[in-house]
């Protein structure tokens, strides 16, 4: 398998500030790719730039073979890249297939917008299978719960047929049930889509994720299997450390 | 579960009464609008509420840019200048048949200027009423909207803009006629401007020139593109990961906005006789904001309501009580923001639902 | 030559009359998210307060007049925020029509407790006169507002209030967890942004007649000054409010007064080409 994303000797600097500091970066068709770190390490610093919201310092992104500089945010959608939000946004004034059609529809000409709306589409449908909200489909997207908002946003990614799936953080905040059908969620998709999830949670990580990258200072510290990580010193010093240094800290206050 | 997704989603059926009811009620206005107003309302009444059926298909276009896209336009009597004065100039070049309109002769303009040549052509002219707004919204859309210049940044460009525009008019004398703007017409396409039956075909033709922008701007609220504006307003930065460029969508109801801006000005310069700077300054354009806030903001049918009723208060209080016009509008505007603003068609609905909760109860 | 001189204090002069009243502006915008259209009117009750006191103080009025407008537009400012702004924090755009309705309401009051004609506010006998091509009256103005901007340069980065007025620009949540008083700092900024106001209007009595809509003249000028300078930042307000001030002066000198807004809003709009977000930025992370 080709190197769908490749990202070489990237830096971006934020007021003097090297958030992320040399770092290459190499995720082939089809993976489903952990990108973990202790806070601050620069997992959301990189998606952005992926995804167009920060403009690098220095260093190359290319997609497909592709480079990605200069392209704005919805070209690169256009591209096949779409990604999910920390805090997920969607159009709480917009139903849930509202929603969801919209994602699907960005493909279309934009003279063919002027028409309604006739029926669901299929891959609208498929998204709303896939994410379980069939039944809310009629229902505003503002009175969703957080999960189910959670969902829908990883349903429009679905819907935008992207190649590439950034998802940051999609399980932060759910409840134990949620997370594990989010994390089922996740495994389906990533059988035919190239997939790049930012976790935090180990517990998370242990049971769903094959290869992890590890994220620290703005710097990649290792790349393995899941066991590998967890086996590494390293990646102990930086999460236990921290722990550790946070235990202390409790004590002392 | 996967039958509710067959092609006629259930979803819908619930909303059908509800769209035969906006219908009826479009039809119901229609026929007010077209039958009983000209029959009960002496000319001059119908005059002046043709001048308000101008403002509000310029309040129609705020609702659309504002209220369903999230563009504040506080300039949108630069596009009803534009219109207007396209159609005053035609108008005077018209009654002057040939020769120089009347206010050049006063200011000592020898030679018709370059400007003014094309709008001898009445199709050209009318034209021009469309054209030049359309041009002028779509430069400056692109060009701000292309830099994610947005909210109250907009805002304030679009009244500078308006302020400027009022300056450039006043100072052409020559040109434009200076503050006194373009008035005394005498013919319109081969009637007397004044006229009894000039001025109801105006006011028909005002009436109807409305309805079909309205019932254009509902379908365009109602497809795809309309949902997409709604997200564009609520999200602009999230709209762009869903591959579409915010600035196309912003630009391009912005554009419409502004054209329906200009087609009102072009049919209030016959219905009320003048096009000056007074009318498309930065306090004109506010007071249809205004208008559209206390009307309703979120609904079309809101905007439009807005101008009428706000074109009625001002006409009434500033016969009335000159001295607590300004006192009224202003603490109108204060309590409409701060108790209702969903405005008029808001508070409407806010009744509507309390009644009929009581009566399920 | 000697007109293009002649410009330059006329530039710089309506530079510092601009800055003024965009410093209160914005702070206001740039802290609180409100678009103050009742700015123009605390501007013309701070010329008003000249006017009156003129019966009391004479020629000198104008010197009294400073601190007594500063507090008059102060607290008028003040009483706003207290009694609708507040109510609308997060919707910059229903702030702008509100105040609007609230600078119709004052307009009308002035028309109604002073006339509806323009006063003249006679200027101290000490301000007759020039040096060289640049009026007293003028450099006093010039004056005026480098003196402002160093005091509120000084309260902002000298102060305990100042910087906590930084911290809830840049950050009202943080500001509010970490036990600062918002609703106390939104206040102050509100009162002294207002004050402001006042100061520009006894400064505008110097160079022309005082009527009830003396404010909407420098309203929509100065807001762009906002829009070029960045929000809440001292800096872009200062360089934008001189730099506008100088193309308004000489686009009326080189053209004409009515082609003049036209080439300044042009040339705003291309320098948005550029710096959309204004000369200087407040970064933050937060999608909108």
């Amino acid at each position: 398998m080709s190197a769908l994303l490749e990202v070489r000797d990237l830096s971006v600097v934020f007021d003097g500030f090297r958030a992320i500091d040399g770092v290459d970066f190499t995720v082939r068709e089809g993976e489903l790719r952990f990108l973990i770190g202790p806070n601050g390490a620069g997992k959301t610093t990189l998606i952005d730039i992926i995804t167009g919201l920060t403009r690098p310092t220095t260093g190359t992104v290319s997609f497909d073979g592709q480079s990605l500089a200069g392209k704005r945010e919805h070209e690169r959608v256009r591209l096949g890249i779409g990604r999910t939000f920390q805090t997920s946004v969607v159009f709480e004034e917009l139903t849930v297939l509202e929603n969801l059609d919209l994602a699907a529809s960005f493909r279309r000409p934009l003279l063919s917008l002027l028409a309604r709306r006739n029926g669901v589409s299929e891959t609208v449908q498929r998204a709303l299978e896939t994410t379980g909200l069939t039944e809310l489909a009629a229902r505003k997207a503002g009175v969703l719960s957080h999960g189910q908002r959670q969902w829908l946003e990883i349903g429009m990614l679905i819907a935008q047929g992207p190649r590439l799936l950034l998802l940051d953080e999609p399980v932060a905040g759910m409840s134990g049930d949620e997370r594990s059908r989010t994390g089922e969620l996740l495994t389906s998709i990533a059988k035919d889509h190239t997939v790049i999830v930012i976790e935090h949670d180990m517990e998370f990580l242990r049971r769903y994720a094959s290869q992890v990258t590890v994220l620290h200072e703005g710097k990649v510290l290792m790349e393995g299997s899941v066991e590998e990580v967890r086996a590494d010193p390293r990646v102990q010093e930086v999460y236990l450390g921290r722990a550790r240094e946070e235990a202390a800290h409790d004590v002392v206050s | 579960m996967t039958a509710v997704l067959e092609k006629k989603p259930v979803q819908v059926a619930p909303k059908e009464p509800r769209r035969w009811k906006g219908a009826a009620l479009f039809a119901a206005v229609a026929v007010v609008a077209l039958v009983v107003m000209p029959l009960v309302l002496e000319p001059f009444r119908l005059g002046l509420l043709a001048k308000y059926l101008c403002y509000a298909i310029v309040a129609l276009g705020i609702g659309l840019a504002w209220g369903q896209g999230g563009m504040l336009t506080l300039g949108q009597g630069v596009f009803f200048g534009l219109g207007g004065y396209a159609m005053g100039m035609y108008l005077k070049l018209n009654d002057a048949g040939g020769d120089l309109p009347d206010f050049m002769v006063w200011s000592g303009v020898e030679q018709l200027p370059a400007l003014w040549a094309p709008f001898r052509n009445p199709v050209l002219a009318l034209a021009m009423v469309v054209l030049v707004p359309l041009v002028v919204a779509a430069l400056l859309g692109t060009l701000v909207f292309r830099q994610r210049v947005r909210g109250a940044y907009f805002a304030i460009l679009t009244q500078a803009l308006a302020a400027a525009m009022v300056i450039l008019l006043v100072g052409q004398q020559g040109l434009t006629g200076g503050t006194n703007g373009l008035t005394n017409f005498f013919d319109f396409f081969g009637n007397d401007i004044s006229a009894e039956s000039t001025q109801r075909g105006l006011y028909l033709t005002v009436a109807i020139v409305l309805g079909v922008l309205y019932l254009a701007a509902w379908q365009l609220v109602r497809s795809r593109f309309g949902r997409l504006l709604l997200a564009v307003r609520d999200g602009e930065d999230r709209v762009r990961f869903l591959g579409y460029n915010p600035a196309t969508v912003k630009t391009i109801t912005f554009t419409i906005s502004a054209v329906m801006a200009g087609i009102a000005g072009a049919l209030f310069v016959p219905v009320v006789g003048i096009i000056s700077p007074a009318l498309l300054g930065v306090v004109p354009s506010l007071e249809l904001v205004v208008a559209v806030a206390v009307g309703g903001r979120f609904a079309l049918a809101g905007a439009v309501l807005g101008a009428v009723v706000m074109g009625y208060a001002k006409t009434y209080f500033s016969e009335e009580l000159p001295d607590a016009w300004l006192y009224l509008q202003g603490a109108l505007f204060i309590l409409v923001m701060t108790l209702a603003p969903k405005g008029i068609v808001g508070v409407a609905g806010a009744l509507r639902d309390r009644f009929r909760k009581e009566a399920a109860a | 030559m000697e007109g293009f001189l002649n410009q330059l204090p006329i530039g710089l002069s309506i530079g510092a009359v601009l800055l003024l009243i965009a410093l209160g502006l914005t702070f206001t915008f740039g802290q609180m998210g409100v678009i103050n259209m009742a700015h123009g009117e605390f501007i013309m009750a701070g010329a008003y307060t000249a006017f009156l006191l003129q019966d009391w103080a004479g020629r000198s009025a104008v010197l009294v007049a400073l601190p007594v407008a500063f507090v008059v537009a102060g607290l008028m400012g003040l009483l706003l925020e207290r009694s609708v702004v507040r109510f609308f924090y997060g919707r910059p755009l229903d702030t702008l029509l509100l105040t609007w309705g609230v600078s119709l309401v004052l307009q009308q009051l002035a028309r109604d407790l002073f006339g509806a004609p323009n006063v003249q506010v006679l200027s101290p006998e000490w301000l007759q006169g020039a040096v060289g091509p640049l009026p007293y009256n003028r450099l006093f103005i010039m004056v005026l507002a480098v003196g402002s901007v160093v005091a509120i340069w000084a309260y902002m980065n000298r102060s305990a209030q100042g910087r906590r007025m930084q911290a809830v620009m840049q950050n009202r949540q943080l500001a509010a967890t970490s036990g600062i008083n918002t609703g106390r700092v939104d206040q102050r900024t509100f009162f002294i942004g207002s004050g402001l106001a006042g100061i520009a209007g006894v400064g505008l009595t110097l160079i022309g007649p005082v009527g009830p809509t003396l404010g909407t003249y420098y309203i929509v000028d100065a807001f762009l000054v906002v829009v070029a300078g960045g929000l809440g930042q001292l800096r872009g307000a200062v360089i934008a409010a001189v730099a506008l001030g100088l193309l308004n002066s000489y686009a009326e000198f080189w053209t004409n007064a009515s082609l003049a807004k036209v080439i300044v809003f042009a040339v705003i709009i291309a320098f948005l080409q550029f710096r959309p977000q204004g000369l200087f930025v407040l970064r933050s992370r937060a999608l909108t």
